[in-house]
């Protein structure tokens, strides 16, 4: 029932505040990069927004040896024109780089969970003037330029990924590839995506019929083929972003050398807003409903902040009042815990080292004794053996002055003869 | 040298028949050794011609016509372009390539052994090329132990030599299956070694001769291949991995010299394929991409003619060699003292 208007009412200019409230407010975006490492993420990430996010002073997760997979944000504020950009990166180092790379989606899924979680939590508390959004609104999926087709683990990831999050897939490292080989390789992958029933993201259909062919080529470029680079060579006198090899330089930003452009344009020129309410109407409600479910068929359950949907603002701010000073008291104890039993331990090593101590002293004393007993032994002994050796001596000087005194007497006797 | 691998000789273009010079050119005193022995050692001076580096040339008769074999196994993610090196390398379709990758070609679930042998010959030479391909190695999302099949297969080749040369009444010529050369791809990535690399080359380095090259290195620029060369090359010496020559097995300093160098410039960057472009007005193998020619065999652009030089035209004979003498030795006195320790049970697990 469109009706015509029969004068100027001003009701055409909502865009424009809407616009001015939005450019006051500033924007935020969260780009999430899966990949094995070395396959250009953070080059592409820098390349993609301008800026030096990893730089040889704070080097990407790509120059660090990981051993599991870590999931690590970094935020960047970027200006232009007047709009401010709060931008996440979410990096995700040690994807696929073990030899045993079972759930090593497991830390990025856990992350994403715990995102909407917090957002869903933010949208049910009592004061949601500051409802920061941190849900990831992208996730860009690199696929190593084999030139076969999807890997196991690619499979895998997308699977369990495609419900939670916009998954886009881009063939990294795309200058390995000649064109035929290109074309090839998207062909494969796609035909393995539409058999494992894989929901990459979908351009919305508008319309505008400029539009809508424009969206068509895209979708046949998918999966984008990418080269990133930051570093500026000169090409026929003109300057280009690219890379220098002996056999000529691949320019980033060039249609025919790979899909960068195309993109750079989709993913902040065209389609940013339409990602955020992908995320904010599909893959979130996705989760509010099966988290909500969860409540009302069980009842009572495990998690705590369910119950706060069915009290009452008053209540559930005592009841957030009394956890906080429950937690308080909890670590509390558990200090105090810890300090007596480090008391208690350290009380034993002194009346140990104490225990020590005397035995020691004790043995030496023994010691000493003994040795003192023995030393007296020795003396008698030897006194002993004085005596005896005296007393010889004495007898034999004796036997010798007798027979020296017969010797006299039979001399004298005259008995020589 | 073994009597069992007929010695193979290096092709010269031009072999002598015959010496130009017949008399010796120590017109001074006569040296009052005995002459005619045919240097012990001691480089006496010959009077006359004798004839004994013809010895040479007969080998080179013998060879022709036994012709030799040569096994090389080459190991590596799917897609590192490991069947397109092996055509490029020996010149012709020797392995089976997955360009059409259809259904039935999926990635299998362990990793498989296939082998496949071509008779090639040049010069008269016949040389019996047998590649074994190890197809799902590395590609499973466990790739735990992903290293045993191969391990097993080869020493399952060095058991079946034993077990022949333990024969009684022996063949004239083993056939020899034993694997020489071993070339493991390593994945262009610019930053260092994987984890299942090292793994791999730690668990095999002792049984085979590994020659690590870093596959698709079109994809890095000249700065970030050397780069990355000697992040490999540290990384390997940190994790005790000797690759393929040696330092050990050197005999004098001149091969100590030559294989410096080599080791130096290893691991070898290369780019694989085999279509003819034309570039200057000369057809060259190479891929064509929007920006330029990759010409495989120019020097400036990658390092396939170092390793084709290296593998085939200087170091063929040594790398069947040392996998005799050496790693298969090694593998043959385990195995006999393992026998001889429990009292001649011959049936023993390595």
């Amino acid at each position: 029932m469109q009706r015509n208007l029969e004068g100027y009412v001003g009701f055409a200019n909502l865009p424009n505040q809407v616009y001015r409230k939005s450019v006051k407010r500033g924007f935020e975006f969260t780009l999430m990069v899966v990949g094995e490492s070395g396959l250009g993420k953070s080059t592409l990430i820098n390349s993609l927004f301008l800026t030096d996010l990893y730089s040889k002073d704070y080097p990407g997760p790509s120059q660090r040896i990981k051993k599991t997979v870590q999931v690590e944000q970094s935020k960047v504020l970027i200006k232009e024109g007047g709009v401010q950009l709060t931008l996440t990166i979410v990096d995700t180092p040690g994807f696929g780089d073990a030899v045993d790379n079972s759930n090593c989606w497991q830390p990025v899924i856990n992350y994403i969970d715990s995102k909407f979680e917090d957002f869903l939590n933010a949208e049910s508390r009592v004061n949601r003037r500051q409802m920061p959004d941190n849900r990831v609104h992208c996730c860009l999926y690199f696929i190593a330029p084999s030139g076969h087709g999807l890997k196991p683990l690619d499979i895998e990831f997308m699977k369990r990924l495609h419900d939670k999050v916009n998954v886009i897939p881009l063939i990294a490292k795309a200058d390995t590839l000649t064109p035929e080989e290109c074309q090839l390789f998207k062909k494969q992958i796609m035909k393995e995506i539409q058999e494992h029933k894989i929901k990459i993201y979908e351009f919305p259909d508008t319309e505008d019929d400029e539009d809508s062919k424009l969206i068509r080529k895209i979708k046949e470029k998918m999966p984008l083929a990418v080269v990133g680079s930051n570093v500026v060579i000169e090409v026929n006198g003109r300057k280009v972003r690219g890379r220098q090899y002996p056999w000529g330089v691949a320019e980033v930003e060039n249609g025919e050398h790979c899909d960068f452009t195309v993109l750079r344009n989709m993913l902040i020129r065209t389609h940013m807003q339409d990602l955020k309410d992908v995320t904010n109407n599909v893959h979130y409600e996705n989760y509010r409903s099966k988290k909500l479910a969860a409540v009302t068929c069980n009842g009572v359950d495990a998690t705590k902040n369910k119950g706060q949907l069915t009290k009452s603002p008053l209540a559930q701010m005592e009841e957030e009042r009394r956890e906080h000073v429950m937690k308080m008291k909890k670590m509390e104890t558990e200090m105090e815990q810890v300090f007596e039993m480090k008391v208690k331990e350290k009380k034993q090593k002194l009346k140990d080292s104490e225990a020590e101590l005397e035995r020691h002293h004790e043995q030496m004393k023994k010691n000493l004794e003994a040795q003192y007993k023995e030393l007296e032994e020795k003396r008698r002994q030897f006194e002993e053996e004085k005596a005896n050796w005296e007393t010889q001596q004495r007898i034999l000087e004796q036997q010798k002055l007798d027979a020296s005194k017969t010797m006299e007497k039979n001399k004298k006797k005259g008995k020589i003869f | 040298m073994s009597e069992i691998v007929p010695p193979e000789v290096r092709p010269k273009p031009v072999v002598p028949a015959k010496p130009s010079h017949v008399a010796p050119h120590s017109s001074g005193p006569f040296v009052p050794s005995p002459q005619g022995t045919g240097g012990e050692g001691r480089g006496s001076a010959l009077l006359g011609y004798i004839g004994i580096d013809t010895i040479i040339e007969q080998m080179r008769k013998k060879t022709m016509k036994t012709g030799f074999d040569f096994n090389i196994m080459v190991v590596g993610q799917s897609g590192l372009g490991k069947s397109t090196l092996v055509n490029t390398l020996f010149k012709s379709q020797v392995s089976r390539r997955t360009t059409s990758w259809s259904r039935d070609e999926k990635i299998p679930k362990t990793v498989e052994i296939k082998s496949v042998s071509h008779v090639i010959e040049e010069g008269g030479v016949k040389m019996k090329l047998t590649v074994i391909d190890t197809p799902g190695f590395g590609d499973q999302i466990n790739n735990e132990n992903c290293w045993e099949p191969i391990s097993k297969y080869i020493n399952e080749q060095y058991e079946k030599f034993l077990k022949e040369e333990v024969n009684i009444a022996r063949k004239k010529r083993i056939p020899d299956t034993r694997v020489h050369c071993c070339l493991y791809f390593i994945s262009p990535t610019g930053h260092s070694l994987r984890q299942l690399d090292i793994e791999f080359m730690k668990h095999l380095s002792r049984v085979v001769n590994i020659i690590p090259v870093i596959a698709k290195s079109d994809t890095l620029t000249l700065d970030e291949k050397t780069e990355f060369k000697q992040r490999v090359r540290k990384e390997l010496e940190a994790c005790g991995i000797e690759c393929y020559p040696q330092k050990e097995f050197d005999e004098d300093m001149e091969d100590k010299s030559d294989n410096d160098k080599i080791r130096e410039a290893m691991p070898f960057a290369v780019v694989g394929s085999d279509k003819e472009y034309q570039v200057n007005g000369k057809r060259v193998l190479g891929r064509k991409t929007a920006w330029g020619v990759v010409e495989v065999e120019n020097p400036n652009h990658c390092e396939f003619s170092l390793l084709r030089d290296f593998m085939i035209r200087s170091h063929l004979q040594d790398l069947k060699e040392v996998t005799h003498n050496i790693h298969y030795e090694t593998y043959r006195a385990k195995r006999l003292n393992d026998n001889g320790a429990s009292g001649g049970n011959r049936k023993n697990t390595d």
